[in-house]
C-alpha cells in the first residue's frame, strides 16, 4: 500500500521514537499538555473547520429535505415519526464527522508527523486519549448545532405539511422527553461515530482504507439486513450493526417495533467504538510508528 | 521563409499509440505491484460472494407452513407458482366454465354486468363490502389445457381498464374503454384458426372491432374454451413515513353475467363444466349457475405474471444474491481512489507527469487500468454470487425464475457498475487529491441515496426521484423482474417490494456513467490547469 519514499522526504525519520527520553511527567499528568498540542494541531488545520461546517450543513439540509418530502395524502393513515424524519440528515452527516476523525490520525501517518508527535509525547495511550477527547468535543459541539437546527427545521416544515396537533400529530418540542432523548442521543451518536473512526484509523494507519472500513461498517448492516428475508436474522443484524442499533435512539413513536431499545442501541454503538479504540490503542502501542 | 521550419523534438520510440501502450503498461505495473491494492480487489470478490451467500442463506430459514397450501416434494414448505409459456412465474387461478373445442371455431358472448366484493377491514379474509379491484376481470378464454401455466388467449372486461385482449400472461392489448353496465354491455368474440387466435369486441353485437391477433405456437387440436372470472387480491398500501410502506393483501372476488353465448366449430361435449383452475395457488373461491342462456360466473384469483413482494417475504429474486455489491464497491472505491491519491501523497505524480507530459493520456491510462481491474473483479464476484447463491437457495426458498439473458445482464451490469464507480473514484481522487475526502464522497454519493431510497426512510415519491438522479440509479441493472402494467403490486425498490427501480436497467447505469463523465471532464481540466 506504500509506494517507495525517499528517506529524505520523511521528517523525523532519523529519530527513532525509542531513543527519545521518556517524559519526566508521570502517569496521566501528560494529558493536559497532550490535549493542548492536539487542540493546536486540530485547530490550525483549515480542513477541520470546513469539514465540521459541511457536517452541520449536510445534516440540516438532508433532514429538511426529508421533512419537506414527507406528506400524508388526505384521508390516509400515516404513521410518522417527526423526530426521526427531521434527524434523517445524521445518516449523511456522520460520514463527514468520520472524515474529521479519520484525518485526525490518518494525516499524521500520511505526512510522517506521527513520528514527531510520538517523539514529543512518547506515551502513546495519552496521545490517543488526547485525540479522542478533542474529537469528542468537536463532534459534540458540531452535533449539537446540527441537531438543534434539524429539529427546528423539522418542526417548522412538518407543521407546514399538516403534521399538527389538530390532525393528531405531536409537534416536535424539546419538552417531550422522547424528543429530547432523540436529539441528545443523536449528538452522542455523532461523538461515538467519531471515536469509532479514530479507533479504526489508528489501527489501519491509512485514511482511505480507514474511511472505507468505517463507512462499510455503518452502511452495510442496514443494506444487508434489508435483503435478508428471515425476520430473525434481520432483527439480529439490526441489533448488532453500529448504525442500525445506534440510530434506534432517534425513534419517538412505535418503540415496540424497534429491533433494540433506544439506549441499548446506543450502547451497542459505544461497544463498537470501545472495541475500535482498544484495537487502535493496542496497535499504536505495539507497532513502530 | 521557405524551408527550415523546426519541428518539435519527438523521439521515435515514443510517438503515437506506442507511447500509450507503454503508458498503459506502466500504470498496470504500478497497480499490480502494490500488494494492498491487489488484496483490496481480492477482498472485493470475496465479500461479494460471501454476502451474496449470506443473503441467500439468511432468507431460507423463515419457512413456516402457515399458508395451508400443499407442500411439494423436494421444494421445502413453499408453494412454487406455476411457470408460464415464456418461462416466467405466473398466477393462474380463476373460475372456468368450459367445454372442449376441437379444431377451429369461435365463441361469442355478451357481458352485461361485472360486480364484486372487496375486504372491508385490514385482514386476510374475504370481505363483504361491494366493490372491485381495478384488474378484476371476466370474459372468454381459449386455453391449451386446465393445467395452470398453460398457454391461453382471452378477451376480457375489467373493472378499471376497459376491454382487454390478453395472452400467455404477459401479452395485454387494450380494446374499448369504459366499464360494463346493463345499459352499456360489451360483446366479446374469440376465433381460433390453427395456432392463431383473434379477439374482437363490440358494443352492440353487430359492429365488431378486431382488438388483436396472437399466435400460440404448438396449440394442440383440442383445447378448453369458455367463460371465466378472476379477481386479483385486494391490496391496501399504508405509507409508514420514516419507516417504509406496508401492504395488506386479502382476496377479493368478482361476479360477471353473460348471455347471448354462441359457439361455432366442433364442441364435442355439448355441455358446460365449471371448475376452479389452480386451486393450489389461489383462494378457491368461485362458482357459476346457468338460467336458460344466462350465465352468472363468480371467481377469484388472477391470470397474470406473478411478481415478487406479494407473498410476504417467502420468495426472493436473484437480486438478493448481489447484495455483496455494496461491500465490493466500497473496497474497489478505496483502491481506485488510492491509485491516484497515493501518487499525490508520495509525490510520484511528478515522476509520472515528467515521463508522460500529456496529462489527458495519463488520466485515460489510469482509468482504463483501474476500470478493467474493477470490472474483472466484480464480474468474478457477481457471477460466483449468483451461481452459488442459486445453488444454496434451491429447494429452501422460492427464487423467481428469470431468463438467462436477464441473469447475464444483471451480472455484467453489476461489473459495469463497479467499473464505472472505480473510474468515478479515480476522477474524484484527482479533483480533491485527498484520499479520505475522495473515498467518502464517492461512497456517500452511491450508497447513501440507495440507503435513503431503498431501505425505506424516504416516502415513495421522494425515493423515486432519489433513485432517478443520483448515482444509485445504477442499481437498476440488478432488477430481476420487470414491472407489469396489468398487475397491481407495491413495485417499490426495497427487496420486500420486489426490487423495482424507477428507471430501466441500462438507463439507470447511464445515470452513473453521466456522473462519471462529468467527474472525468472536471478532473481533466483540473489536472491540466493545476501544478502537480
Amino acid at each position: 500500500m506504500r509506494l517507495p519514499v525517499p528517506a529524505s522526504t520523511v521528517p523525523g525519520s532519523t529519530v527513532p521514537a525509542s531513543t527519545v527520553p521518556a517524559s519526566t511527567v508521570a502517569g496521566w499528568l501528560g494529558l493536559p499538555e497532550a490535549l493542548h498540542a492536539e487542540w493546536t494541531k486540530t485547530r490550525t488545520m483549515p480542513s477541520t473547520g470546513w469539514l465540521l461546517l459541511a457536517a452541520i450543513a449536510l445534516t440540516v439540509a438532508v433532514g429538511a429535505a426529508a421533512a419537506a418530502a414527507t406528506g400524508c395524502p388526505s384521508g390516509a393513515v400515516c404513521r410518522v415519526d417527526p423526530a426521526k424524519v427531521s434527524l434523517t440528515g445524521i445518516d449523511l452527516g456522520q460520514a463527514v464527522v468520520a472524515i474529521v476523525a479519520v484525518l485526525a490520525i490518518g494525516n499524521e501517518y500520511s505526512t510522517g508527523m506521527i513520528r514527531i508527535t510520538l517523539s514529543a509525547m512518547p506515551r502513546r495511550t495519552v496521545v490517543l486519549a488526547a485525540k479522542a477527547v478533542i474529537l469528542t468535543g468537536l463532534a459534540l459541539a458540531a452535533g449539537t448545532i446540527a441537531v438543534l437546527a434539524s429539529v427546528l427545521a423539522g418542526r417548522l416544515i412538518l407543521a407546514g405539511h399538516g403534521f399538527t396537533p389538530a390532525h393528531g400529530y405531536e409537534l416536535l418540542s424539546p419538552d417531550s422527553p422522547s424528543v429530547l432523548r432523540a436529539a441528545a442521543g443523536s449528538v452522542l451518536y455523532l461523538a461515538l461515530i467519531a471515536l469509532l473512526s479514530l479507533g479504526v484509523a489508528t489501527a489501519v494507519r491509512d485514511s482511505a482504507v480507514a474511511i472505507g472500513i468505517v463507512l462499510g461498517l455503518l452502511y452495510l448492516f442496514p443494506i444487508v439486513a434489508n435483503v435478508v428475508g428471515n425476520a430473525h436474522w434481520h432483527r439480529h443484524l439490526e441489533q448488532i450493526g453500529p448504525m442500525t442499533a445506534g440510530l434506534a435512539i432517534q425513534a419517538t413513536t412505535d418503540l415496540s417495533s424497534l429491533p433494540i431499545s433506544p439506549w441499548a442501541g446506543l450502547g451497542v454503538l459505544a461497544a463498537w467504538s470501545a472495541a475500535a479504540l482498544l484495537a487502535g490503542g493496542l496497535a499504536l502501542g505495539l507497532r513502530d510508528a | 521563409m521557405t524551408a527550415g521550419t523546426v519541428s518539435p523534438y519527438r523521439p521515435d520510440q515514443q510517438t503515437g499509440r506506442d507511447g500509450f501502450v507503454q503508458l498503459l503498461r506502466a500504470e498496470w505495473t504500478k497497480f499490480r505491484t502494490v500488494r494492498g491494492w491487489v488484496i483490496g480487489l481480492v477482498v472485493a470478490v470475496l465479500v461479494m460472494l460471501g454476502l451474496g451467500l449470506f443473503g441467500a442463506g439468511g432468507s431460507s430459514g423463515s419457512c413456516q407452513s402457515t399458508s395451508g397450501g400443499p407442500s411439494r416434494s423436494g421444494q421445502g414448505c413453499f408453494t412454487a407458482p406455476p411457470v408460464g409459456p415464456g418461462g416466467e412465474a405466473v398466477s393462474d387461478s380463476f373460475y372456468f366454465v368450459r367445454q372442449p373445442l376441437s379444431g377451429n371455431g369461435s365463441i361469442t358472448v355478451r357481458v352485461t354486468s361485472l360486480t364484486g366484493l372487496v375486504p372491508s377491514g385490514n385482514g386476510p379474509v374475504l370481505g363483504t363490502q361491494p366493490g372491485l379491484v381495478p384488474w378484476a376481470k371476466a370474459g372468454i378464454i381459449i386455453k391449451e389445457s386446465t393445467q395452470p401455466g398453460s398457454a391461453y388467449a382471452a378477451m376480457i372486461v375489467t373493472a378499471g381498464h376497459g376491454v382487454r385482449m390478453q395472452d400467455n400472461f404477459t401479452g395485454d392489448t387494450a380494446g374499448q374503454p369504459g366499464a360494463v353496465t346493463a345499459s352499456d354491455p360489451r360483446w366479446l368474440r374469440l376465433t381460433r384458426s390453427g395456432d392463431t387466435i383473434t379477439g374482437y369486441d363490440s358494443a352492440d353485437g353487430t359492429h365488431w372491432t378486431q382488438v388483436g391477433t396472437v399466435a400460440l405456437a404448438g396449440l394442440p387440436p383440442a383445447v378448453q374454451a369458455g367463460l371465466f372470472a378472476a379477481s386479483p387480491a385486494y391490496q391496501a398500501i399504508t405509507q409508514n413515513l420514516g419507516g417504509g410502506e406496508h401492504g395488506t393483501i386479502a382476496p377479493s372476488q368478482d361476479t360477471a353475467v353473460f348471455d347471448h353465448v354462441s359457439l361455432s366449430g366442433t364442441w364435442p361435449a355439448g355441455a358446460w363444466t365449471g371448475d376452479y383452475i389452480g386451486a393450489a395457488y389461489g383462494s378457491g373461491i368461485g362458482g357459476y349457475h346457468q338460467v336458460g342462456g344466462r350465465f352468472t360466473v363468480t371467481g377469484s384469483g388472477d391470470i397474470a405474471p406473478a411478481v415478487p413482494g406479494q407473498a410476504g417475504g417467502e420468495d426472493l429474486t436473484v437480486t438478493v444474491f448481489l447484495v455483496g455489491t455494496f461491500a465490493g464497491l466500497i473496497a474497489v472505491i478505496v483502491v481506485a481512489t488510492m491509485f491516484i491519491t497515493a501518487e499525490y501523497r508520495r509525490g510520484l505524480i511528478r515522476t509520472t507527469l515528467t515521463a508522460s507530459p500529456r496529462r489527458g493520456r495519463v488520466l485515460a491510462a489510469k482509468a482504463i487500468v483501474v476500470g478493467s481491474a474493477a470490472f474483472a473483479a466484480a464480474l468474478a464476484g457477481a457471477a460466483a454470487a449468483v451461481i452459488f447463491g442459486t445453488q444454496l437457495a434451491r429447494g429452501r426458498v422460492y427464487v423467481f425464475p428469470v431468463p438467462w439473458l436477464t441473469e447475464l445482464r444483471m451480472i455484467i451490469g453489476t461489473a459495469a457498475l463497479v467499473a464505472v464507480a472505480a473510474v468515478l473514484a479515480l476522477a474524484v481522487g484527482i479533483i480533491v487529491r485527498r484520499s479520505a475526502a475522495a473515498v467518502t464522497l464517492v461512497i456517500v454519493a452511491i450508497v447513501v441515496p440507495y440507503l435513503l431510497g431503498v431501505v425505506s426512510v424516504l416516502p415513495a415519491g421522494a425515493a423515486d426521484w432519489v433513485l432517478r438522479i443520483t448515482p444509485a440509479a445504477a442499481f437498476a441493472v440488478q432488477q430481476a423482474i420487470p414491472q407489469y402494467a396489468q398487475v397491481t403490486a407495491l413495485y417499490s425498490p426495497g427487496v420486500g417490494g420486489g426490487g423495482y427501480f424507477p428507471l430501466a436497467p441500462w438507463a439507470g447505469l447511464a445515470v452513473l456513467c453521466g456522473w462519471a463523465a462529468i467527474a472525468v471532464a472536471l478532473a481533466l481540466v483540473l489536472l491540466r490547469r493545476r501544478d502537480a
